[in-house]
């Protein structure tokens, strides 16, 4: 069992810690770095840029992805923006005021010194972004342009088009290929990790599987980076790629790495409904059409008449109703658990009821169909192509749905796990929003982690330890890899007649009903029973055709959803024990008169962190206390 | 509505691969095209056959990972579209469709509908990148790009990488591919250090990996899921000609 938990915070005021931090770290000269290796899993925004910079830095970088191009990962997806204290539109911001708005907008469930930092350094990533030739928005005269996003009162979001994110990545994965085709980063694609390597207590490599030979092979380096994004998809149904999985982050949990916080979910007010059975994912609508849309009901229950047919007058515009200052730009946790208050109320539109409007008419009457084209045509394309209607003459129609995760492997302020020389970055730690992240911060935090934390506290890392040689026939090497190759030959033995998609499909069902929007002591426990049930099923009725030395799909999917179901158990056993709402968390019975969520700061300001017991123990809860020195603990009102 | 899918199975790179027979029926005209593709799989594999490999991801036609040519058509009949954003409501009902993978040598098929694209990154790698090094960069606003240049550059970036451009063109060229980055940086001042490399190094590396030139039909860019415009080609030539002439 682990001591306390030391988040490794600087001392000093909050403004000066990163750079105390920086000065205290020690320094690996440069003709000596390229004596070490680091091991970089995942190539999102947060991943390429990390594997970038360490490359540029003169390490030794191998970097794995299981797609066949770096360029694939899921943070291209990403539409609305990123957020940065630039003021440029001068409305008042600065870093103190991000700071804020994230702790505030985290339902103050983060650690201040890391959200600070963020802030603080969300400036240098948008310098980088357009070095790198990003072409981000811009006015007439030649400067960036900026739009707003939910829970904040100034406009600091730069934006390409609808296309953020892939912008954004397309410049960190430019920046990795320099590197590839320099010789400075090893690249291996379609490659999984499957198991991490841990000899002395220290992570020093990794297991992989090569998707397309399905060769298992090691990898051993000083120091591994995680970089492997979030895992939605236990949900099954959400807007997260259909790929992106928890494997890493599991397994590494698994060697003894805490899991913080695994219930805390985000939940995106505006995602396109689901249609039908035959779903295969949610697609995102992003925030930034809340600039201009105008959510709404019918006032009165079961109105079936068509949009245009309800007057004004019998409309509820309930989020600038509810939340007048910040209006239809309220958090998304806040605006999420709104609209399926109104679908509770029987108020929800569309063929299923659980849906409401998010209507476009009188940005077009006040600016013009041209003016709405210009900002968010590629989404209204989107939504047309998915729903065949035309959002420019009938409101869009959408529904929240699970779309990020706050939570994620628990790690200091150097983002080093509490295995020495793992290091997490990205959505997959759980570091920066605490139990709810702002729009428009997720692509801050990966590009801060891997441009601008990573590569100076690995250094540190390297610098502080004397590591001793491992070679590839290291008796925890060779353990390690047979243990992967039994994990996939056990999968495989199982020969049942369920299709893993029918699994997943399942869980996700138990998930989103009973661990989603909103949870209660009752619904949790039914939740644990059911997902007891299902992995038995799992691990007695998996079919899986195929062989394991070729492409295999259906291996790699069985073999993510086992994960899955155990970070599903996981999940609900946290959110039991978490008995208060904040955030995206919340629990029914933890509710004020008016519906919203009710900490309890005196029994659960602490991040919570999950330690492996062992297959088929329960694991054990460790706190970590979280302390507000700089901004005062405060019920969140949007109103 | 019934389909009957015509898909190309192959086991490997070397192995024969051959067009499958498939009826379907129950399929939603709401479905995507690779729901439907899932709804095959599913069937196949309940009946403890080999799933169909297709390369699939964010299914929100921005990763571009799906590489399918559908009635000869790569990502199928729609213009402007990925496959993933392809719905069945476009098919008739009782409709016959074959689909196949990206068919170019650069391209070599792994399994099934899946072939490998890494040809491209290569090409990335020689230089479709600004060589700044994390912390380099000046003040973001001391760059000022005219609104139109920034949006014209934006066009340019918009490529997925997909290949799509690729396997529709009879001489395989990635000339559309190379010239979107290779016009991307041009367009804006940052790249203009480099341009002289960056045209010569690229166009050198796609000849090398085996794509073929580029005769201006313009199949290209009526497959792009991007619509990715043909004048990159020539803004490509004109930067290719240039870094003969000009002295950077």
């Amino acid at each position: 069992m682990i001591g306390k938990l030391d988040s490794r915070i600087p001392s000093g005021p909050i403004e000066d810690k990163w750079t105390q931090c920086k000065f205290e770290n020690k320094l690996v000269a440069p003709a000596n770095r390229r004596k070490h290796k680091v091991l970089i899993v995942g190539t999102g925004l947060a991943g390429a840029s990390a594997a970038a910079s360490m490359a540029e830095q003169g390490y030794q970088v191998k970097v794995f992805t299981f797609h066949d191009s770096p360029r694939r990962a899921h943070s291209i997806a990403a539409q609305g923006g990123i957020n940065a204290a630039k003021n440029y539109q001068n409305d008042g911001d600065s870093i103190r005021r991000l700071f804020y708005d994230t702790v505030k907008g985290g339902d103050f469930r983060a650690r201040e010194a890391n959200v600070y930092r963020l802030a603080e350094l969300s400036v240098n990533i948008i310098d980088q972004c357009v070095a790198q030739g990003v072409p981000f928005a811009r006015e007439y005269g030649g400067t960036l342009t900026n739009r707003s996003f939910g829970g904040a009162q100034v406009s600091r979001t730069f934006y390409a088009r609808g296309q953020t994110g892939q912008q954004l990545l397309i410049g960190a994965y430019s920046a990795l290929m320099r590197q590839v085709g320099l010789g400075a980063a090893e690249l291996f694609t379609r490659t999984e990790m499957l198991d991490l390597i841990v000899i002395d207590g220290k992570a020093r490599g990794i297991v992989t599987r090569n998707l397309v030979t399905g060769k298992l092979e090691t990898h051993l380096g000083d120091a591994v980076v995680l970089a492997t994004g979030g895992y939605g998809n236990v949900f099954y149904l959400s807007t997260n790629a259909k790929k992106s999985n928890a494997t890493a982050a599991w397994r590494a949990y698994k060697r003894g790495a805490l899991f913080a916080n695994p219930c805390y979910t985000q939940i995106h007010p505006t995602c396109i409904p689901v249609s039908g059975d035959h779903q295969s994912k949610l697609t995102l609508m992003s925030e930034s059409l809340r600039n201009d849309g105008r959510v709404w009901v019918p006032k009165k229950q079961g109105d079936k008449r068509p949009a245009s047919q309800i007057p004004v007058e019998e409309r509820d515009y309930f989020l600038e109703r509810i939340y007048p200052s910040f209006g239809n730009l309220a958090p998304r946790d806040i605006a999420s658990r709104a609209a399926k208050r109104m679908c509770d109320e029987g108020r929800g539109v569309g063929p299923s009821g659980q849906s409401v409007y998010l209507d476009f008419t009188d940005a077009i009457g006040r600016l013009g169909a041209e003016t709405v084209a210009a900002r968010y045509d590629n989404l209204f394309a989107m939504y047309q192509k998915i729903t065949d209607e035309n959002p420019y003459k009938v409101p869009m129609r959408i529904y929240p749905a699970v779309h990020y995760v706050m939570g994620g492997l628990w790690v200091d302020y150097h983002l080093m796990s509490n295995i020495p020389g793992l290091f997490v970055l990205g959505e997959a730690n759980f570091s920066d929003h605490g139990a709810n992240r702002l729009g428009a911060s997720a692509l801050m935090q990966g590009l801060a982690d891997g441009y601008f934390v990573g590569p100076y506290t690995v250094g540190n890392y390297i610098a502080s330890e004397k590591q001793t040689v491992i070679r590839d026939d290291h008796e925890i090497v060779r353990s390690t890899l047979a243990g992967v190759k039994a994990g996939n030959d056990k999968l495989k033995a199982i020969a049942g007649r369920t299709p893993a998609e029918t699994f997943h499909k399942r869980l996700g069902k138990i998930m989103w009903d009973k661990c989603g929007m909103a949870r209660t002591d009752a619904g949790l426990k039914q939740a644990a029973t059911e997902i007891a049930a299902l992995k038995k099923d799992f691990w007695s009725d998996l079919l899986l055709p195929g062989d394991s030395s070729t492409l295999n799909s259906e291996l790699e999917h069985a073999g993510r959803l086992a994960d899955f179901i155990e970070l599903g158990e996981l999940m609900c056993r946290d959110a039991l024990e978490r008995k208060e709402s904040c955030g995206g968390h919340f629990r029914e019975e933890a509710q004020t008169a008016e519906g919203e969520a009710k900490r309890d700061d005196s029994n659960f300001c602490h991040v919570a962190a999950w330690e492996y017991q062992g297959d088929g123990k329960p694991a054990l809860r460790h706190q970590e206390e979280l302390k507000f020195e700089n901004v005062k603990l405060a019920e969140r009102n949007y109103k | 509505m019934k389909l009957n899918l015509r898909v190309w199975r192959q086991a490997g790179p070397e192995k024969p691969g051959k067009f499958v027979s498939y009826d379907l029926d129950g399929i939603s005209a709401d479905m995507s095209f690779l729901e439907m593709l899932d709804t095959l799989n599913l069937k196949l594999v309940g009946q403890g056959e080999e799933a169909v490999e297709f390369e699939h991801d964010c299914r929100e036609g921005i990763c571009g990972s799906c590489s399918m040519t559908i009635d000869g058509n790569p990502h199928g009949p729609d213009r402007g579209t990925t496959t993933c954003q392809l719905h069945m409501r476009r098919f008739a009902d009782g409709a016959t469709i074959h689909v196949e993978p990206w068919r170019a040598k650069p391209f070599p098929i792994i399994r099934d509908l899946t072939v490998d694209r890494s040809a491209l990154d290569r090409i990335i790698a020689k230089g479709g990148f600004i060589s700044v090094n994390t912390g380099n960069a000046p003040e973001a606003n001391t760059t000022r790009i005219g609104r139109d240049l920034g949006e014209s550059a934006f066009e340019s970036a918009a490529c997925i990488g997909c290949g799509a451009c690729v396997a529709a063109c009879k001489n395989a060229s990635a000339s559309l591919f190379t010239s979107a980055k290779i016009s991307h940086l041009a367009k804006v001042p940052q790249g203009h250090p480099e341009r002289k490399q960056r045209v010569q190094a690229m166009v050198a590396q796609m000849d090398a990996e085996g794509f073929g030139s580029c005769s201006n039909t313009g199949a290209c860019e009526a497959a792009c899921p991007k619509e990715i415009k043909l004048e990159n080609i020539a803004e490509m030539n004109r930067e290719w000609a240039r870094s003969f002439f000009v002295r950077e």
